[in-house]
Order: C-alpha cells, then structure tokens, then sequence
C-alpha cells in the first residue's frame, strides 16, 4: 500500500511540474536582444531533454515501487535482466548524447555572445557600478572616454567616475547619466568597471548578466531589437543595499536617442 | 589486520565518570552521537534562520517574535533590516552546509558505524577522534558568537565573496568582527574535518578484521572512506583560503583586493590583489563540498535499501563504488561552473562545462542502479526506506536543475535566481537530508537501544516529501522568470508579481518546518520511552547488527570477528549476517 501511495504522489507531483513547465505559467520576460533566441533556443532544448529524463526517471521510480511491493513470499525476486551492464551503457549513450548536443551544438549561443567581436561602429558606453548604484558614461563628441582617477571619486559632487575634467581634456564633455539610454537596432559595447564591489548587470530581457570585478574592465556587447524601458538589477552580493540597486535601460530610436543624449550633455 | 584491531581495543579501557564517559570521551560511539547531535541542534538553529526569512520574503511588514530582544539592531519592532536579512542567509547557508550536512552524514553517523561496520573496536586515532568533535564544537560555539556581537553575523553570504568580505567594516554592519569570526569558525571546521578525515582512512585501510576485504566493506563505509579522500584535499584548500583572506582583513595584505577601490568615497590602501582568486580557490573546495555532502548519502541508501528490499544492489558493490569514485575525483574539475558570468575567460566557461556535465554520467548511474534495484524486489516500506524512495525521486529532480546550469549560455540567464536555489537544496539540501533522516530511522535502535514510532516516522516522511516539492520545485519555476535570490523584498518591478509565489513558497516552508518538530518529537520520545530495540530488527547483514543495542564499548564484547560474506548475499529471502558460516547461505 505505501508502494502505491508512493507511485501516485510521484505521478501527481511529476504531472504538476510538467503542466508548469509545459503551459509557461512561470516563463522568461519576452527576449529583445539579437542574441537572445539563441539563449532561448538552447534552453528549450534543455527543457525537452532534460524534461524527458524527469519525466522518465520519476515515472521508473513509481511504477517499481507501485509493482514490488513485499509480497510475503507470494512472489519470487528477481533480478533486473537487464544487469548493471545495461545501465551503464544507458547511462553513457543518454547523457552522451545530452552532452554532444547541449555543449557542442549550444556553444553558439555562448559564442555569440562572447566569441563573436563587438561590431567596430558599436555604440561605447562606460558602466560604474558601486554600493548601491549603477552610472554610465557616453564619450561626448570627440567620442574619447577621458581617464578615470579613483581618488577623485566623490558621491557629493556627483564624480561617480573619478574624472578629472579640468585638466583631462578627453574628459571634458564626457557625459555620466543615472539611466542606460541605447537607439534600438544598435550594437552597443559595455565595459563595466566597479569601484568597491563585486556587482552584476543583468537585464533578464536582453539575456545578459555579467558580473564586475573590481580591478578588471569586462567587455559586454549586444544589439537590442525593440524599444522599451526595462530594469537593470544586481545579481552578485554587494552588500547591504544590495536588493535595492537597480536602474533603467531606455531603448529609443535614433532620433529620441539623439535628443535625449542633447538633454543630457546639456544637464552636465 | 585483526592484530591491528586488538590494538585499538588496547588503546583505552571503558571510561568511569561523567566527564571521561559522555563529555571528552573517546568513544567513537560517544563521538558520533555527539556530532549527530550537535548536526541536530544546527539543523533546528538553521531552519528557524530560514523561517525568518521567508516569513519576511512574503509579508516584508511582519514583525517577528523574538526577533527584536534577539537583535534589536537588526530587527528593530521584530522587522529584520535588509542587512540583517542578508546576515541570516549567511548563517543559514554556513551552519546547514558545515554544521549539518557535512558533519551529520559523515562524522555523525560516519563514526558510530564506520568501525563497527569493519569489526575494529574503536577509530584509529581515539584521542584525535575526540579533538575533530571539540573543534568542531568551538566552531559552531564561534558561528554562534556572532549573533550576539554587536555588529551581528557577516552579511556576505557562505561564500563570502572578496573584497566584500575581505575590506572590513567599510564594507557594511557585519563586516567587522562578525566576518572575522565567521573565518574563524571556518578554519576550526576545516582543522577539524582535516582530523577526521585522516581518521576515517587509516581506519578503513587499517583496522579491518580478518576476512574483511575490500569487496566486503558495506557501502555506507566505502563512501565514507571515498568522502574521507575528498575532504582531505578540499578542506585543505579552504583552511589557507580562509587564513589569506583573515591577512587581508586584519594583516593589511592584499590576496583578494585589487588596487584603487574606492569604499564611501576613501581609496583603500590595498593593491594588486585578485578577487577572481577567491572565487577559483573557494570553489575549489565548495564544488567538491557538495560532493563531500552528497556522497555519505549515497552511501547510506545503498546501504540502507537492500535491506528492505531484500535483494542485492544492481552491479554488486561495483558499480556503485565505482561511480562515487568517479564522482569523487572529477568533482575537482568542475569548480569553474560557479563562475561563468564572473568574469573569468569566456574560453573556460567551455572548460569547465564539459566536466560538469560529464559528471552527470556517474551521478546518473548511481541513480539508475537504486531505481533498478527496486525492480523485481519484495520492499518494505519502512520509514528508512521510504526516506531512501524520497532521495532518489529528489536527487532526480534536483539532478535535471544540473543540467541547465551546467550550460554557460543557460547558466548566464539562470545564474542568480531562485532557480539555482531550488536546484541546490533539491541536490546538496534536501536529498541530502532525505539520507540522513534515512540513516537516522535505519540507524537509532541501535545507537539508543530503542525503537522509533514508526507511524511518526511515515507521517514525517509523506508530509515532509510533498512540502520540499511545494517549496523547492516552485523556486526553480520562480527562478525561470528571472526572480533574482539574496534579496531582501521584491523592489524590482518585475519581481512585484512574484510576490504570491512567495508567499506560497513561505506557507509551505512554514508547514515544512513544523513537520519536523513531529521528527524530533519521535526522535526524544523513543529515545527515552521507545520500545527495546532488539540486536537486528531489519534483518540487516553488517557487523553493526552483529552485536547488541546499543553496541557494548569495545563494541563486540571481546568476541573475535571474522567475516565470511559480502554485505549483500542474501539467500532466497532472507539475509546472512557477514559473519555467518558458509554452509548458511545455501540456495544461493
């Protein structure tokens, strides 16, 4: 009896999952970068595959313990005929096979966006994450990023960079907003920078979520393909303000993209 | 080897007093008991942790009983701050992966079992025995005294992630002495496991009585002995790690700080440190730690379940052995998988990828040789088998999560969310625990001489597995919407509707938690009221069922032990003890 009761829960349980799973009552936010269906491609081959084994597995598990319940000796034991021999090799050819295709065929999606070089006219824009905020910064007209100065870091003068704009001539007309603003359709090149922490970027539309590493500048480049206005959180611990630290990412057209950045250089 | 053994029952004479008896003994009996317990009081300590932090992940505006007089700072009206929520996940995480799962399995059960189950009469090293349960203790007594400090506990998780936990108190409230303490817990942890670990080996190779071959050894003591191999390297990665980051924090060195961070607007005078470093060398151990924690539960339902199904494992000890020494050794090429969107080389992401889920192909064997071991089997539902059914359906289940975070495409939309929650309680938690709990069901006539309710035991288990898939298999589902996890209330918009998950997630926490106070009602009921346990009630075969309940201190009473019999040759249905003359086991 507890064999059977044990076979339907798992049944039960198994079904639920897969009801959730299949019907999408928990799924990804709409992908928008270029990138992205790659990311979305490979994990909906994982979730068939993967599903399958789940499925599989639960199911094995409950009809055995529905089936060979202790009979008392009404029934005699036997072994599994197939032998640990069967198992292996099953275990092998599966998983193989997940392997080969899961690595080897879904290592585009990883290459395309990290293998694949940022387009030479992409969009730069510097990013400066620290305790509980995150700033960017455009190059201005002369399209040069001035040098960044970590003892002239200061929230009260709002130098979040450390530029020094009076003798740094690159830095000059150097523009820092609170807000990410990109023109759709165009690739544009992060390089994220940290001043105290570890710190994520992760906009769950864009598929992109990358750490900073103090010490280290990390390229992230991508193309997003429809406007909108979408969060940007931190996902690596930073400390206490940390589930609080957030900004937006605005996708403009061109011409809203060119007026916003006017409006920008003007607040400087 | 049996000369070895006479040794050993040399070593120490039964103890008289207090003291010598139950405190500082060098019982490895006493000792096991001691660390189950003390795994047992962390486990409760850690799950009142967890409460707090659901009860305030669902309804952020509750205030909680207690919680002020606990930490008036960081729960001023019974509402924990932000920090302090971060500071109970910390703790949460640190005291159930060292205190509970790595010490329970292994160095509770471990050593009670393990040198009985070679028929030797105590550990190889008694004294030392004794020291790793008493550095252990000053462990968690120090992960304890961070709670009432001041400061409060590390807010920088169990991972403790440099420079966050590497620049000291400008780094936020307890990152003070609170994260110095927290190293320390860890180094006497490390120190502790180190001991015990040399411990387990010796005896293993050592102390085997005559006719105690490899191929006889019961499973749960090879996945000790193999655990014991893994730990020795892993736990002697994390002790420096812990005392380079202690130099940084407090010796002005910089292991793990790069230069020119900048912390409320001051340049700290650190340069050229890594904190890429910390995260290899950590992972370098936290990888192979959650094999460390995996691998005693292997062994204890491969040890458990013939038993109750009265049939040999698939493959003999063989396969199984096998696969956990595969498990084992590549767990130490996988740590990379933690880091793909660290900023490390994307050309290692391929790296470390490929032996991640090349691990899978062992774990999967396993799993597939207990499935297939039920087949064509008469089972007996007792509570330590059906604790042993709840392991492999979760190990499932938890296993498929594997698959998807093995990937580093997949990895960098599912990393940081609630999803690698679900999958590593599912994994390293729960199926974990389900072990343990079958161990201590399968495991407490003997070491307390009395029987368990097992009506308690049932209604434990089947609340217990429904509630873990309320709470664990809906994080994984939250998770595939992005819900970022280490968040303290849900600000971001696009967690706003996540927010009845959540709240469903913490009733069933809740429910979760209660149910295990029927486990611990049984567990302090029968220790004391429980019907007399007989030598052998499962008709078990291993030498622990060879003597009384609880087993006498030399633990054989003298007897000479000579095994004859693998630990599963059974005859037609019933079993044959390891020491059983030959002629027994006809039929076979």
């Amino acid at each position: 009896m507890p064999g059977k009761a044990f076979a339907v829960v798992v049944v039960i349980i198994t079904l639920v999952i897969a009801y959730c799973v299949i019907t999408h009552v928990w799924w990804m936010p709409v992908d928008i970068s270029a990138h992205g269906p790659k990311i979305d491609h490979q994990i909906e081959e994982t979730v068939f595959g993967a599903g399958i084994l789940f499925i599989a597995g639960q199911l094995v598990l409950a009809s055995f313990a529905f089936l060979y319940g202790d009979s008392k000796g009404a029934r005699k034991m036997k072994a599994f005929p197939g032998g640990a021999k069967s198992l292996i090799v099953f275990a092998c050819v599966v998983v193989g096979v997940e392997i080969l295709v899961l690595s080897f065929i879904g290592s585009k999606a990883w290459a395309s966006v990290y293998f694949t070089p940022p387009d030479p006219d992409s969009l730069r824009v510097d990013v400066q994450a620290g305790q509980f905020a995150f700033y960017f910064r455009y190059p201005g007209p002369d399209g040069k990023f001035g040098p960044l100065h970590p003892d002239l870091i200061n929230e009260a003068t709002q130098n979040y960079f450390g530029l020094d704009t009076d003798h740094d001539a690159d830095s000059k007309d150097d523009i820092v907003t609170a807000g990410l603003a990109i023109p759709v359709n165009k690739p544009v090149l992060l390089t994220l920078h940290s001043k105290d922490m570890g710190h994520s970027f992760d906009v769950r539309e864009l598929r992109i979520q990358q750490d900073f590493v103090p010490g280290i500048v990390i390229p992230v480049h991508f193309t997003a393909l429809q406007t909108g206005k979408f969060e940007i959180v931190c996902t690596q611990l930073c400390g206490l303000g940390h589930y609080n630290m957030k900004a937006y990412l605005e996708i403009m057209t061109q011409a809203d993209y060119d007026n916003w950045l006017k409006q920008q250089a003007a607040m400087q | 080897m049996h000369d070895m053994s006479a040794h050993a029952a040399a070593h120490h004479a039964p103890p008289s007093g207090f003291i010598r008896k139950y405190l500082f003994s060098v019982d490895h009996k006493v000792i096991g008991i001691q660390y189950t317990t003390l795994s047992l009081v962390a486990a409760f300590i850690g799950m009142a942790l967890s409460w707090v932090m659901r009860i305030h992940l669902g309804w952020p505006a509750a205030s909680i009983p207690f919680l002020s007089t606990l930490s008036p700072n960081g729960a001023p009206g019974g509402v924990p701050t932000p920090e302090y929520y971060l500071s109970l996940m910390t703790m949460h995480g640190t005291i159930m992966a060292f205190f509970v799962l790595t010490a329970a399995p292994m160095a509770g059960y471990g050593n009670f079992m393990l040198p009985i189950q070679v028929g030797a009469a105590d550990m190889a090293f008694p004294r030392l025995n004794m020291a790793s349960f008493w550095v252990t203790f000053v462990g968690f007594v120090v992960a304890s005294a961070t709670f009432i400090i001041p400061d409060g506990p590390p807010i920088s998780g169990w991972t403790a992630y440099a420079p966050l936990s590497a620049v000291g108190p400008a780094a936020g409230p307890g990152q003070g002495r609170g994260q110095d303490l927290w190293v320390l817990s860890i180094a006497f942890f490390c120190v502790a496991s180190l001991l015990g670990s040399l411990n387990f080996i010796v005896t293993t190779i050592d102390l085997r009585t005559k006719g105690m071959t490899l191929s006889r050894l019961p499973l749960s003591t090879w996945a000790w002995f193999i655990n014991a191999w893994v730990s020795l390297l892993a736990f002697a990665v994390l002790l420096p790690t812990g005392l380079l980051l202690l130099l940084d924090r407090v010796g002005g060195t910089s292991f793990f700080i790069p230069g020119g961070l900048v912390v409320n607007d001051k340049v700290l005078q650190h340069s050229g440190g890594s904190p890429l470093l910390f995260q290899h060398l950590f992972w370098f151990f936290g990888h192979p730690e959650v094999y460390i924690i995996i691998l005693p539960a292997f062994g204890i339902v491969a040890h458990v379940m013939p038993t109750f199904t009265r049939k040999p494992l698939v493959g003999g000890w063989k396969v199984i052995t096998y696969a956990m020494i595969a498990i084992g050794s590549l767990s130490f090429i996988v740590w990379g998988h933690h880091m793909f969107v660290s900023g490390m080389s994307p050309n290692m992401a391929m790296v470390f990828s490929v032996p991640t889920l090349i691990i899978t192909i062992p774990s999967v064997i396993a799993v597939l040789v207990f499935a297939f071991s039920l087949y064509g089997a008469n089972i007996r539902f007792t509570t330590p088998m059906l604790f042993c059914l709840g392991f492999i359906s979760l190990f499932i289940s938890g296993g498929i999560g594997g698959f998807f975070l093995a990937q580093p495409a997949v990895d960098s939309y599912l990393h940081a969310t609630s999803f690698v929650v679900g999958h590593f309680h599912f994994t390293m938690g729960l199926s974990a625990i389900f072990a343990t709990f079958a161990g201590f069901y399968y495991w407490f006539p003997k070491m307390w001489g009395r029987m368990m309710n097992e009506t308690l035991g049932k209604v434990h288990f089947w609340l217990s597995f429904v509630l873990v898939y309320c709470v664990f298999m809906t994080m994984h589902l939250m998770g595939l919407t992005g819900a970022v996890r280490r968040y303290s209330s849900y600000v971001a918009d696009f967690m706003v509707p996540q927010i009845p998950t959540n709240r469903f997630i913490t009733v069933a926490a809740l429910l979760l938690g209660a149910v295990q106070f029927i486990f611990l009602y049984n567990a302090i009921w029968s220790r004391f009221k429980g019907p007399k346990a007989p030598d052998n009630p499962w008709q078990a075969t291993t030498l622990e069922w060879d003597t009384t309940s609880p087993p006498p201190f030399d633990n054989f009473d003298g007897r000479q032990i000579t095994v004859r019999h693998g630990p599963m040759e059974y005859d037609a249905d019933a079993s044959v003890m390891q020491t059983s003359p030959e002629q027994s086991i006809a039929g076979t």
